[in-house]
């Protein structure tokens, strides 16, 4: 295949081929950033939680007035729901995995450290928790009941024992003992030590700015005494709605002196899930959505112009069959021509891909985009340009020599 | 003439239907893209008291110890209890209130309705009239009433609609956290956007249902939500903040006259150096005095996802003008015969660039009536969005027009390079290869 007569051709129709040119860049830049994009939001939302989220469901409680006594309160509550025929176990809290909202501190080697070591989500529980949210506990044990105390809102957190993830344990300790050693929950508190490590426990964020510390998260034994709390109950398999049922009525009907919202009150694990994830699965739909658009877009008009170059040359081509030239010759001409206006765009879309995500990463702290994204991008635009050519370039292989013997 | 063209444009686009309806498609894919990014853009940047926002100033200054000091450094974005009450009983601006966001539980005497929790605002007398709000029934209450401590609320039209079927409740009792208070006012519909002057509560939620003396509130205890900061021995339990080292508390200053806010800065320095003198602050003084607007800024308010995703559907309404350039010269050239011939019969130049131009036109206005379709459409998904804007995201008149401009606009514009290219086809080349 020579080449020289096609950029010979191409030179007579600048403009067509520089806007392809153009068109082919400007769609690289986009689609590899957003690609880009799409992979991180993706790899968030398959990220590990630890728990399994399958007949899971959370009651968020909230007392009216002052009680006296939140604690005896909190243990009834709990007692009632562990004695539902649909329920298996049940545990209070202030937050849960995914949730929203919650507690978390820097954790230190020392009381007197000024900077954090590192930093993890704080979560109230108790001895059923591991139980209640399936947690894979890979070392260590459970905390035993008499290590649950109540702990008043104002008290600083410093529970003698704790359990941590993996995760946090291999920050706090890099060579990876981290069985029976101390850490601190903030400035000027008692040390806690570590009995347990989960394989897994996600912290209730998943806003931007917490991603550094998702899956760092630490099981404090103490009954937290806010004026709200959430109780989060495992039901027996396949009765998560009866259960859900039963959970509000037994607990309006042990005490009515408290709000449980009837619409966002009591919430299964999957909904809470979807919710917290649900901005990130936007973007991804969006920007996929942008994508399939825009190469439909660039295919679309690629097949545009292609068809009119082929309309237009009629007669060349009848020529060039009238004078030899295989039917696969002409089909080639026009994938070969296609394919040098793509490479030149491609080229200067690397080019346009580099600098907008430099301008992303200086304005919108982005990432910096690793070239498997351009060079993945560049792919999908050469065989999006040949498919597009495609069909015109069959139309054009399939002009009879006659025609040029024809005066139109 | 502009009939006669307009009468060409139609049939030139009758005769290639796929490439008209690819050009149309590709416009009104672009400008729906952009003009829905746009018009979330611009609810969320607009000015949630136009008229009014240029005479609010939101003061901040810097009581913290020494610790972690760093010159030069944003004062906290809150005021504590002290500092808020010596600048309220100054009064050295126009207007000026304190305030602090709450949660109240509302014990409504209806049986058929259970206890909930509202959204409070705790606040002090000239709140209402300093942020220009609307009453449906009565009015706010006085300073004497912050100084009584008076068992007085306002409350929203909504939580109105809800407790009393929208009737006038002025004077009827309501219980919250088993205390009765009087309702004195009833707001009108109002939902400054953003919530400008507590950003801690969500940037762009609505108002709280209740308003109430921040005395009164003190006085019962009740619950506190927000944002709070403390340093040195700092955190203290929610009854004793008053005296904590801590901010909580959001002070807003109406100063009507722009010749007096350099005055007020210079009254805040003062306050700073006197408050250093008398041992409570320790670090130099260092005030600042943001308008609304810049207080918006500093505070990042619009999301960086929304900026992003509006540069992304610009960046793809710029492919889809390429894409229509690209078309368009196709088209074009592809009429060079014809043009040959009205060329050849007299047409000037201008003449057939204008007809191709009025070409471009027509399917720029095609263009934009499917993107304001899909504009709508476009809203529409940003309102299943689970963010605090989505509610907000709704065309407006202005918002309406601008799609339609903007598709023309930019669609003759791309209809430029191609009109021009085929104008500059000789008439006699075109004729003797006919």
């Amino acid at each position: 295949m020579q080449i020289r007569p096609i950029i010979a051709a191409l030179r007579r129709h600048k403009a067509g081929t520089v806007l392809i040119a153009l068109q082919i860049a400007l769609t690289l830049a986009i689609v590899c950033n957003a690609l880009f994009m799409i992979r991180q939001r993706a790899a968030k939302l398959s990220e590990p939680v630890g728990i399994d989220t399958r007949d899971l469901f959370v009651v968020k409680n909230e007392w009216v007035g002052q009680p006296h006594d939140i604690d005896a309160l909190m243990r009834a509550d709990i007692a009632a729901l562990r004695q539902l025929p649909q329920v298996v176990d049940a545990y209070a809290t202030d937050s849960e995995p995914l949730g929203g909202n919650g507690w978390d501190s820097g954790i230190l080697h020392s009381a007197d450290q000024r900077r954090e070591t590192s930093h993890a989500a704080q979560y109230f529980d108790d001895d059923h928790t591991i139980g209640v949210l399936g947690l894979h506990l890979i070392a260590g044990r459970n905390f035993r009941s008499d290590e649950v105390v109540p702990l008043d809102p104002q008290s600083p957190t410093e529970p003698p024992v704790t359990i941590i993830t993996r995760a946090l344990a291999l920050r706090m300790f890099p060579d990876g003992h981290a069985l029976g050693k101390t850490i601190y929950f903030g400035p000027g508190t008692k040390p806690s030590t570590v009995i347990g490590i989960l394989d897994h426990l996600h912290t209730p964020y998943t806003i931007a700015s917490s991603d550094s510390f998702s899956d760092q998260s630490a099981l404090m034994p103490l009954r937290l005494l806010a004026n709200h709390s959430d109780y989060v109950v495992r039901a027996k398999p396949g009765q998560l709605s009866d259960a859900m049922k039963a959970a509000r009525n037994s607990l309006f009907a042990l005490n009515n002196a408290r709000v449980i919202d009837p619409e966002t009150g009591v919430i299964d694990y999957g909904t809470l899930r979807a919710t917290a994830y649900a901005r990130d699965r936007g973007m991804v739909e969006l920007m996929a959505s942008i994508c399939v658009v825009l190469l439909a877009v660039t295919a679309a008009g690629i097949v545009g112009l292609t068809s009119f170059w082929v309309g237009q040359r009629r007669r060349q081509i009848g020529v060039r069959r009238a004078l030899g030239a295989k039917q696969s010759d002409i089909l080639t001409y026009f994938l070969t021509e296609n394919f040098l206006i793509s490479i030149a765009g491609v080229v200067l879309g690397t080019v346009f891909a580099l600098a907008l995500n430099l301008w992303m990463v200086a304005s919108y702290a982005q990432d910096h985009l690793p070239l498997i994204f351009v060079c993945i991008g560049a792919v999908i635009l050469l065989l999006l340009g040949q498919g597009a050519v495609l069909a015109p370039a069959l139309r054009a292989s399939r002009v009879p020599p006659v025609v040029a013997t024809r005066s139109v | 003439m502009f009939s006669y063209y307009f009468d060409l444009a139609l049939r030139s686009l009758k005769r290639n239907r796929v490439l008209t309806a690819l050009m149309i498609v590709a416009i009104a894919l672009g400008i729906g893209a952009s003009m829905t990014m746009l018009t979330v853009l611009h609810v969320l940047t607009g000015n949630p008291l136009p008229g009014k926002s240029q005479t609010l100033f939101y003061p901040q200054i810097d009581p913290r110890d020494m610790a972690d000091y760093e010159a030069g450094e944003e004062p906290p974005r809150q005021v504590t209890w002290i500092d808020g009450m010596n600048l309220l009983r100054e009064k050295r601006a126009d207007r000026q209130a304190l305030m602090t966001g709450g949660a109240v539980p509302v014990q409504p005497t209806q049986s058929a309705l259970d206890p909930f929790f509202s959204d409070a605002r705790y606040t002090t007398a000239e709140f209402f009239p300093m942020f220009d709000t609307p009453f449906r029934f009565g009015h706010g209450w006085t300073a004497a009433d912050d100084e009584a401590r008076a068992r007085v609320v306002v409350i929203t039209n909504e939580l109105n609609n809800k407790l009393y079927s929208g009737k006038d409740s002025t004077g009827q009792t309501l219980r919250m956290k088993d205390t009765a208070f009087r309702i004195i006012g009833v707001l009108g519909d109002w939902r400054p956007n953003p919530h400008f002057y507590d950003l801690n509560m969500g940037d762009y939620s609505g108002v709280e249902s209740v308003f109430m003396p921040l005395s009164t509130s003190r006085d019962l205890h009740l619950p506190l939500n927000g944002s709070r900061n403390c340093w040195g021995r700092g955190g203290a339990d929610e009854a004793h903040f008053e005296n904590a080292s801590c901010v909580w508390l959001q002070f807003w200053a109406q100063i009507n006259d722009p010749a007096k806010v350099a005055g007020y800065r210079d009254f805040l320095e003062h306050y700073s150096q006197e408050q250093k003198t008398l041992g409570r602050f320790q670090r130099p003084a260092n005030v600042r005095l943001p308008s609304l607007m810049e207080w918006l800024d500093i505070n990042k308010v619009v999301p960086s996802d929304v900026r992003l995703q509006t540069w992304l559907a610009l960046g793809f309404l710029l492919v889809c003008l390429v894409n229509t350039v690209g078309l368009m010269l196709a088209k074009f050239l592809r009429r060079s015969g014809e043009l040959g011939v009205r060329r050849a019969l007299g047409a000037s130049r201008r003449a057939v660039f204008g007809q191709l131009l009025m070409e471009s036109a027509v399917i720029g206005l095609a263009g934009g009536a499917g993107g304001l379709l899909l504009a709508f459409v476009g809203l529409w998904l940003v309102r299943r969005q689970p963010s605090d804007y989505a509610e907000l995201a709704h065309m407006d008149v202005a918002m309406l027009a601008a799609t339609v401009v903007a598709a023309v606009v930019s669609t003759l514009f791309a209809g430029l390079l191609p009109a021009w290219r085929a104008c500059q086809i000789t008439p006699a080349l075109q004729l003797k290869s006919q």
